[in-house]
């Protein structure tokens, strides 16, 4: 296998040493991306995942282009990533408790929210209150997608709405905060878990540190928006490593296990 | 020429066409005078050209309506606020840590109601617009306002909000207190209330900080304000990556009410003066207090629940995808 060379220390490193470390550095612990299809490979118990809500795909409802029109963006998106969406739902066990999972990937034109990653979070929230079973997010996300529009921010709306009802129920929701989430993700559903994990120097803001520079005029600081800094300033429960994130999110099953009415 | 390159999908198709049109027009001057038929390449070029003509002129006239939006001779918060409820009460800071002036609230009286009434104020001379920050607020203000909703669902009183900001405020300290949760969190409190909302978009709704204050049982828009996911500049600057293209992006975004009455995202359009809100603005503030008077008496008397659900129903039922 070939050699890659790590994003944040330049290091080079063996790539299947890479993969089994999880797409983290051995030298300087930098979290590398990792798609979606591999984050469920890493964090659930083998084979326990059924996808839902596959049957849905974006669509180019305000005739939206730029340089390209939006569909062609799809198009181009959905061949990279190798995915229908930005986010993956379904039902998934870790320690053979029983999940709803969603899962985004940074890959698909940013993570962006549109109406099919909304609807897909409507999905998995009406699964977990269904089956009364905990709701996990991991969230990857620039914000909301501009090629929706107004549409897009309204997928903050309800996705907000959807949190409230898995709150009403009772139902536990925890969210890890991947790198980067941003935006309207980040001031939706990431930011009303009842826990919030994040993973090492993965970015967690509403405004990204280029924009904020830009506001205030004079550089920020080199931790802006980290989260080490957001547990510092009280904004998450966890910073968690990503070998760790599987028995982090095991215990807190097993401690809310019984609080859940059936 | 180089029809051929132009007949594929120019990679940056305006600055190309634009740079072509010029071209075009002294190849028309040549075969006026020459006699000579236009060629298929030539005539595919003239339909793209009229094509851009026609998105230039929307452009033009959707960014009209975003310079009306920011005009700061429109009737802002206060102006409602004073034209609208009687023995009006301000209150103040968020109880944790202070007071965000860029967000107005407090209780009056509509109709011989008491109402909480919440909303963005920009000011209207530079020293009144720093004083408020422009319209764009920071966690204490987001936080302001779920306390004065806390309240108002405790008591029964209607939620009335007035939304004009450019965004939330992009700032050091706004992030390090926790703006995304800030925005989340007044988000959901307007799901949780049990009392009627009732949002006036009233000049510009920027983003995020737009959507805190407007999740409505009812959500108005005057005719010539803006509601959109981003600024049409920012939009322009990652997607165009020039500022020039703005008018452009205003375009693609639909960001006028009479697009978001379409896509069913607004439920009423508030029309306003000849010309606009800002050349009478004391009319407009009669016609925006009707049409509350209007939106509230809809929602006497029904239950606290039910209200709740209706918010519910109708934010989870937005989005427009394909199903197979």
């Amino acid at each position: 296998m070939d050699n890659i060379k790590c994003k944040n220390c330049k290091k080079k490193i063996n790539e299947e040493r890479f993969i089994l470390n999880l797409w983290v550095c051995p030298f300087c612990n930098y979290h590398s991306y990792i798609s979606a299809r591999d984050r469920v490979q890493i964090t659930i118990d083998d084979g326990s995942f059924t996808e839902l809500g596959s049957n849905i795909s974006s669509e180019d409802f305000l005739n939206f282009y730029d340089s390209k029109s939006y569909s062609t963006r799809l198009k181009e998106a959905k061949l990279k990533a190798s995915l229908e969406e930005a986010i993956i739902v379904g039902e998934a066990k870790i320690k053979n408790y029983a999940i709803a999972l969603g899962i985004m990937d940074f890959s698909f034109m940013g993570g962006s929210m549109g109406s099919v990653v909304g609807e897909k979070i409507r999905i998995i929230t009406d699964y977990s209150i269904e089956k009364k079973i905990p709701l996990i997010i991991f969230c990857a996300s620039g914000g909301a997608r501009m090629q929706e529009g107004v549409m897009s921010l309204m997928q903050m709306a309800k996705t907000v709405s959807c949190i409230n009802r898995i709150k009403e129920s009772k139902i536990p929701y925890f969210c890890v905060i991947t790198n980067p989430t941003s935006g309207g993700v980040s001031a939706s559903f990431a930011s009303i878990a009842d826990i919030i994990i994040a993973e090492p120097d993965a970015l967690f803001c509403f405004a990204g540190p280029r924009v904020v520079k830009q506001t205030i005029g004079k550089d920020v600081p080199s931790d802006f928006g980290t989260s080490e800094r957001d547990l510092k300033n009280g904004q998450i429960d966890i910073i968690a490593g990503r070998s760790e994130i599987r028995d982090t999110l095991a215990k807190l099953l097993k401690l809310f296990k019984d609080s859940i009415k059936s | 020429m180089d029809l051929k390159k132009l007949n594929k999908i120019p990679k940056n198709y305006f600055k190309e066409v634009m740079a072509s049109l010029s071209k075009l027009e002294k190849l028309k001057k040549v075969h006026f005078f020459s006699g000579i038929h236009f060629t298929d390449a030539e005539k595919e070029l003239a339909k793209k050209i009229e094509n851009y003509k026609k998105v230039e002129r929307e452009a033009k006239k959707v960014w009209k309506i975003v310079e009306l939006s920011r005009d700061e001779n429109r009737p802002q918060c206060l102006d409602y606020i004073e034209g609208i409820f009687k023995d009006f009460v301000q209150l103040s800071g968020d109880r944790i840590t202070g007071e965000d002036k860029s967000i107005i609230s407090g209780i009056g009286k509509i109709e011989g109601t008491t109402a909480a009434v919440i909303g963005n104020n920009k000011g209207k001379d530079t020293k009144q617009r720093v004083q408020y920050n422009f319209g764009m607020s920071i966690p204490q203000g987001y936080r302001k306002s779920q306390r004065i909703m806390r309240l108002a669902d405790r008591f029964g009183f209607p939620i009335i909000t007035f939304i004009d900001t450019p965004g939330a405020y992009p700032g050091l300290e706004a992030e390090d207190d926790g703006q995304a949760g800030a925005i989340a969190k007044s988000i959901l409190l307007m799901f949780e209330a049990k009392v009627p909302i009732i949002a006036v978009l009233i000049g510009e709704g920027g983003s995020g900080g737009a959507l805190a204050l407007a999740i409505g049982n009812y959500v108005m828009m005057l005719k010539n304000s803006t509601y959109s996911v981003i600024s049409p500049e920012g939009c322009a600057a990652i997607l165009w990556k020039d500022p020039s293209g703005s008018k452009l992006a205003a375009r693609a975004l639909k960001l006028t009410s009479k697009d978001l009455l379409r896509l069913k995202i607004i439920d009423k359009i508030i029309h306003e003066p000849m010309g606009g809100a800002q050349n009478n603005p004391k009319r407009m503030v009669k016609i925006v207090k009707k049409y509350i008077q209007e939106a509230l008496g809809k929602y006497k008397g029904i239950p606290g629940e039910e209200l709740k659900m209706q918010r519910a129903r109708k934010y989870e039922s937005m989005g427009i995808f394909k199903s197979s």
